[in-house]
């Protein structure tokens, strides 16, 4: 306050806009703080002990690469990571196709839209572990779908995913996907609500067929929408857990496990908290992968517009 | 619409990078719901302990059997069998005049030690607490969490009354006793459908060969040979039962205790993992996940039998079923009689409450009590830790394990618990659930990397 008088015209500037916009500033500084302190510093904590030998309490002896060759030569970890790959491509693939088409299919201005879209959406109401455990049990093949078309005589009918170690992951899968879509189609659906009438009234004046306008005008203006969506939905296949210990408890035998579950049961079923901190750690490398270019793309672009 | 993508993708980025850290305060949480559930249900009965603590410190005289305090003790025992079991536990302690307050965490210990674990370390903890004998709580004892019961110990001679003295010695650390164990769990039995065999035609097998030889038979009547539930426990449960049988307990002790890596490779383990694929091939209709869904396929009649721990024997007791006419078991596989003195301990977290404290050591003097050992150990089907109890009520299958538990050391092995730690365990529970679940994969290959895990394992 003192040196006021001094100040020179620059540095006058530059605290008048540190002033600007005041209230809003210091209304953010606690979530500023919390993802500062809780979630990096968090996440710099986890990255230094999965570089030590911790057990059940965190200690800091480093051991240097140890925790990560032991993990990478584990089969279980290779057959959750493989497990990671097909249920998230899939997962991303499906969700989003079929999530746009009914969201196109509900845009055609149909009767009882609203009962269709809460149908749609209603399975994302329940959580993840009754997801899991209901299709648990249509999967189940002496009460499930099985069991009732073996009832209906065709007795030779055999569908048992998850009892199957080459085939389980679909089964989550369908699971996963019966959950997610109808988010998807929500997100899609206000994507398609938030395309300006006029476009189609100019498109179907040029005589362009409605599945050509989806695909090379509607789906490209769609673009924040479809990058919010693609962003909640790679980040939800990285962290998949609670689905499994629902469905599978990671079976049979070890061959529907997940890095995440990886990591709670080296964590704190195995005491081995350096193995967990590891697995944990190289679970953040994709999502960082997925993030950091986005956020680049997405903030460098808003600065420069 | 970039300010709101930018907090959807915030959101969902920080939910990623906190997987690890949420795990544990979703730990946390349950524990603290547990112990606002715990309080919440003994609301009156709190006050009236807290009431009384006051009371107690300004008398100062802490023998007074009156006027006890609450303790809360967490325990995964809550299976009816196993709840009754509790009962006579809390029974006795509150006979003292104090109060047991029951803080049950449903699901195995798999689901509850976490809990406790953090509730310990989160500086929350409980007056008492069950673990398993061995080394699950060896950290929390190192890290002075843990109360030191060796006064007790020697005041009331614990060294001379529990038997066998290994399951003093895992309680043991640098010396002092740090939990009281209960009772004494064996895992080394093959439980037999009578039924089962007599719809196929065939005799009852009386050791684990014939029991194979009668397979066939089995199958042509409809049967599953073998129930088995696919959980990795209990896959890796099949293994080391057949391990401690089939080659016999020097062989366990020499892979578990001593991880003798070259004796792993060996053709006696070759034989056991043989051993584990014919199992592998019995138990392949099997489908069921929980142990006593297994069990109840036994029960029922539709599987011939389940290699299981002796606490299958509560659910034959709660379908009524008598031992030597409606079920028959075979300790050590009818091969080689051992049995593996594993089982349940309480520990005492150290507690700031003076009269809790002293609380602490009459609840583990009244748990080694000749008549809670019988009443409890009767109703939870495992065998007490103390030699001279009365047991005529005992059944068939009760004094069989008795009778090789007198045998002595011989016949005893440790738990793997007790023998490795958690880490290595989990390892091994691992590749088991994969052996079990993959027909393809070979002896030679599960047994190269049984060997593998043997040589890194603590």
């Amino acid at each position: 306050m003192l040196d006021e008088p001094r100040m020179t015209a620059p540095s006058r500037k530059r605290r008048s806009q540190l002033l600007r916009n005041l209230n809003a500033k210091v209304a953010s500084i606690p979530m500023i703080l919390t993802a500062v302190v809780v979630f990096v510093g968090g996440t710099a904590w986890t990255i230094v002990y999965s570089f030590t030998s911790s057990k059940l309490l965190p200690r800091l002896n480093f051991v240097g690469l140890e925790q990560y060759e032991r993990l990478w030569v584990t089969p279980r970890w290779l057959v959750a990571i493989k497990n990671l790959a097909i249920y998230g491509a899939l997962s991303l693939t499906f969700s989003l196709v079929i999530g746009f088409l009914l969201a196109a299919l509900m845009d055609q201005k149909i009767r009882f839209e609203n009962t269709f879209r809460t149908i749609f959406l209603y399975p994302f109401a329940l959580s993840f572990i009754v997801t899991g455990l209901i299709w648990q049990w249509i999967l189940n093949p002496s009460f499930g779908i099985q069991g009732v078309v073996r009832s209906l005589g065709w007795t030779s009918f055999s569908f048992d995913p998850l009892y199957n170690s080459d085939i389980v992951i679909y089964g989550v899968l369908i699971a996963g996907l019966w959950q997610g879509t109808g988010l998807v189609m929500c997100l899609m659906l206000a994507g398609l609500r938030s395309v300006d009438e006029d476009i189609w009234k100019a498109a179907r004046l040029d005589g362009i067929p409605t599945w050509k306008t989806y695909l090379f005008i509607v789906i490209p203006m769609m673009r924040p929408v479809l990058i919010t969506t693609l962003v909640i939905i790679t980040t939800g296949i990285v962290r998949v857990y609670d689905i499994v210990v629902a469905q599978t408890s990671g079976g049979p035998g070890i061959a529907s496990e997940v890095p995440a579950k990886y990591v709670y049961d080296y964590m704190f079923l195995a005491q081995n908290l350096g193995q967990g901190f590891a697995a944990s750690t190289m679970m953040l490398i994709p999502v960082i992968i997925v993030i950091v270019p986005w956020a680049y793309l997405q903030f460098g672009r808003g600065r420069r517009g | 619409m970039s300010n709101r993508t930018m907090m959807i993708a915030l959101a969902a980025f920080v939910a990623v990078i906190m997987t690890a850290p949420a795990c544990k305060k979703g730990g946390e949480n349950k524990a603290g719901d547990k112990a606002g559930e715990t309080k919440a249900g003994s609301g009156d009965t709190a006050k009236a302990g807290s009431g009384s603590d006051t009371a107690k410190a300004g008398s100062g005289d802490t023998a007074k059997p009156a006027g006890g305090v609450d303790l809360e003790v967490t325990h995964w025992w809550t299976s009816g069998g196993e709840a009754a079991a509790v009962a006579e536990l809390a029974k006795a302690f509150n006979a003292t005049g104090n109060k047991w307050v029951d803080g049950a965490i449903a699901g195995s210990g798999d689901v509850a030690r976490p809990v406790m674990i953090s509730r310990i370390t989160g500086g929350d903890p409980m007056a008492a607490t069950q673990f398993n004998h061995g080394r699950q709580a060896e950290e929390l004892v190192q890290a002075g969490l843990m109360r030191d019961l060796t006064d007790l110990a020697t005041k009331e001679h614990w060294k001379e009354i529990i038997r066998p003295a290994s399951l003093l010695d895992s309680c043991t650390l640098n010396g002092k006793i740090y939990c009281a164990p209960v009772n004494i769990h064996s895992q080394q039995w093959l439980w037999i459908s009578n039924k089962a065999f007599k719809d196929a035609g065939v005799a009852i097998p009386t050791n684990w060969n014939e029991f194979v030889a009668a397979a066939p038979a089995l199958e042509k009547a409809g049967k599953v040979p073998l129930a088995q539930g696919r959980q990795s426990w209990q896959l890796t449960l099949t293994f080391q039962v057949l391990l401690a049988t089939i080659a016999g307990p020097d062989a366990y002790k020499k892979v578990f205790g001593a991880k003798d890596k070259a004796f792993a490779a060996g053709p006696e383990i070759t034989k056991v993992f043989q051993a584990a694929e014919q199992a592998r091939k019995l138990s392949a209709k099997s489908t069921v996940q929980e142990w006593n869904q297994a069990t109840a396929m036994v029960i029922k009649g539709d599987a011939g039998g389940q290699i299981m721990g002796d606490w299958a024997r509560g659910e034959f007791q709660v379908a009524g079923q008598a031992a030597g006419k409606d079920y028959t078991c075979l300790p050590g596989l009818g091969v080689n009689e051992v049995l593996q003195t594993g089982g349940d301990a309480f520990y005492f977290p150290k507690l700031k409450d003076e009269a809790k404290s002293k609380a602490q050591e009459t609840l583990a003097s009244v748990l080694l009590s000749k008549e809670t050992q019988v009443a409890f150990n009767l109703k939870k089907g495992s065998l007490p830790v103390r030699g001279d109890v009365d047991l005529n009520t005992a059944d068939e299958c009760m004094k069989k394990g008795l009778a090789i538990l007198a045998k002595g050391p011989a016949a005893i092995i440790p738990a793997p618990d007790q023998l490795m730690t958690a880490d290595s365990n989990t390892q091994i529970n691992d590749l088991f659930a994969e052996f079990f679940a993959k027909p393809e994969m070979t002896v030679k290959d599960a047994q190269k990397r049984f060997v593998a895990l043997i040589a890194s394992a603590k």
